[in-house]
């Protein structure tokens, strides 16, 4: 029998620091550790260092203050282009260091940092305003007869990773039974042990993973992950397929109360003052009211 | 050429049924690749050129997989012959498999677009989309545009950000570095434009039906390559408007342009 990983969302966050790096997977408003996001929101953490294809965790964590830099392919809720909080926190200057990268460039990092190597070369963002942007990227040359000079996108490495994934056994065994993995296990592959942590939809036996999705869908082995969570719906408002789609419904009254202080002043005290239980009653008679 | 007015076109095409056969048409070639498209116009561009003239096309769910049916805006009616999630999807830009229509919220004369934010970065006056992969895209693979409002805003001297790469833009790269950046067409809402000039700058291709070559110049922010002889857009054929009937039966293109 496997190591029991098993442990709270508020223990996850209770192991971290300030100035941390950490990484969020996902992708947009799709499948993002949102009851790890919302801990996260309840600690006094701060000075973060965000790394994700970003959407609402992004988004609330800028809202909140705790980012200062933010290593990023976008910040996007898929069916609302930008993310508002984002937006708003991008166009005030709050995020001390805006890392911009080409999406396909920040999966090569999380790769490179994956594979314990310094950087990996790509044409994605040579020429583009990103070199202009972070000044810190450099060109390597082809040491063959070709001598194409390509960016170098250097490792990302993280100190925690935070993923949501479907069914996990109580070890880290995880599966992911949607349609995309997204960058789940480059985002862990990319921290050191020790704060790798993996929210899923329910916990179940080894045995019993196969039940619901072939051998390809355990992408994810357990000496990737330090902790696991149990949290049903916690990926909510984003999706979580086959388990559950996007809450559109949801999604545009969060976003609605992003763009207007005292709407979002409401909104926080309504869904994001207490436990992740409350949050989850909330939304229970929020869906109610509807 | 395919851009001439048919003879025999009976029926009054609706202005976005001639940008959606004219963004269409940008896939004309391309054979077995992935036609993807970032918006309703594009999305339904790719889908029309795969039911008429370019059968070979492989076009997507917007999700992660292929769709082997026609599909129709917002159809969930799959038939799923290939699956193509965020990774593969890369794989693909890189490997050079796939042509891209994206949109643009500025575009200069050698086709540097900017997705990504107004004024400075460090602090946008507004912040938008941001690059995503539009760096990676341009200098991937073919990559064309459909801008719904064909304004001075938009087509300007110097774009604010460069998030897809213009033709100046991969001057300077190594020849290896830029073979495959291409930029075959951009559509707008007034006409069709490209780059098949000696030094690549914007060139008129044809003008909608009802605007004028100086409507173009006008809310353009630069000087275009004019021809001696300007021809207008061509309009669907009918079996193309048929299938773009077909393909969009609640017509949320007549809400990108009209």
């Amino acid at each position: 029998m496997s190591r029991d990983k098993r442990i709270t969302e508020d223990d996850a966050i209770a192991s971290l620091s300030d100035g941390m790096t950490i990484g969020i997977g996902g992708w947009g408003s799709r499948r993002k550790p949102m009851s790890l996001v919302r801990a996260l929101l309840r600690s006094p953490l701060k000075d973060l260092t965000i790394v994700s294809y970003g959407g609402p965790d992004v988004g609330l964590l800028a809202a909140a203050g705790k980012i200062r830099k933010a290593i990023y392919g976008f910040v996007s809720l898929d069916s609302i282009a930008l993310e508002p909080h984002w937006r708003a926190a991008r166009q005030s200057g709050s995020i001390a260091e805006p890392v911009e990268y080409d999406e396909g460039m920040l999966q090569w990092g999380l790769y490179a940092g994956s594979l314990r190597l310094p950087f990996l070369p790509t044409r994605a963002g040579l020429g583009s305003g990103v070199m202009d942007v972070n000044p810190n990227l450099r060109t390597v040359t082809s040491p063959y007869a070709d001598g194409e000079e390509l960016l170098a996108v250097p490792a990302i490495r993280l100190d925690a990773a935070f993923v949501h994934l479907n069914r996990s056994d109580q070890s880290g065994n995880a599966q992911f039974l949607g349609p995309d993995i997204y960058f789940d296990d480059l985002f862990l592959g990319a921290c050191d042990p020790g704060h790798r942590y993996l929210s899923c939809e329910k916990i179940v036996d080894s045995a019993d993973l196969l039940k619901e999705g072939s051998f390809h869908t355990l992408r994810i082995n357990r000496s990737m992950v330090d902790g696991v969570i149990e949290a049903p719906n916690g990926a909510h408002f984003t999706t979580c397929e086959p388990d559950y789609g996007r809450d559109e419904k949801f999604q545009k009254a969060y976003a609605t109360a992003a763009a207007d202080p005292d709407d979002w002043a409401a909104f926080q005290q309504r869904f994001l003052s207490g436990s992740e239980s409350d949050y989850q009653s909330a939304v229970q008679q929020w869906k109610a009211e509807q | 050429m395919s851009d001439v007015t048919p003879t025999g076109t009976s029926t009054t095409p609706t202005l976005a049924d001639v940008v959606v056969i004219a963004a269409a048409e940008a896939f004309r070639g391309d054979g077995e690749i992935f036609a993807s498209g970032m918006g309703t116009i594009q999305t339904l561009a790719a889908r029309t050129a795969r039911s008429t003239f370019e059968p070979d096309l492989l076009v997507s769910d917007g999700e992660a997989f292929f769709v082997g049916n026609e599909l129709p805006i917002g159809g969930t009616d799959k038939v799923i012959e290939g699956w193509i999630p965020f990774r593969s999807v890369f794989d693909t830009v890189w490997g050079g498999r796939r042509h891209v229509m994206m949109g643009a919220s500025q575009i200069d004369r050698f086709g540097n677009t900017n997705i990504a934010i107004i004024g400075s970065f460090s602090k946008p006056k507004a912040q938008l989309l941001g690059v995503r992969g539009g760096p990676g895209n341009t200098i991937s693979h073919a990559t064309s545009f459909f801008i719904p409002k064909h304004t001075t805003k938009v087509f300007v001297p110097k774009v604010d950000m460069v998030s897809g790469l213009g033709y100046d833009s991969v001057a300077g790269l190594s020849e290896t570095a830029r073979r495959h950046h291409r930029l075959p067409r951009v559509v707008t809402n007034l006409a069709v434009l490209d780059f098949e000039t000696p030094d690549h700058s914007m060139r008129l291709v044809s003008v909608h039906p009802g605007v004028s070559v100086a409507d173009v110049q006008e809310a353009t922010g630069f000087d275009l390559v004019i021809p001696a002889d300007v021809p207008v857009s061509r309009a669907p054929t009918a079996e193309e408007q048929i299938v773009i009937d077909r393909l969009d039966p609640r017509g949320l293109r007549h809400r990108e342009v009209s």
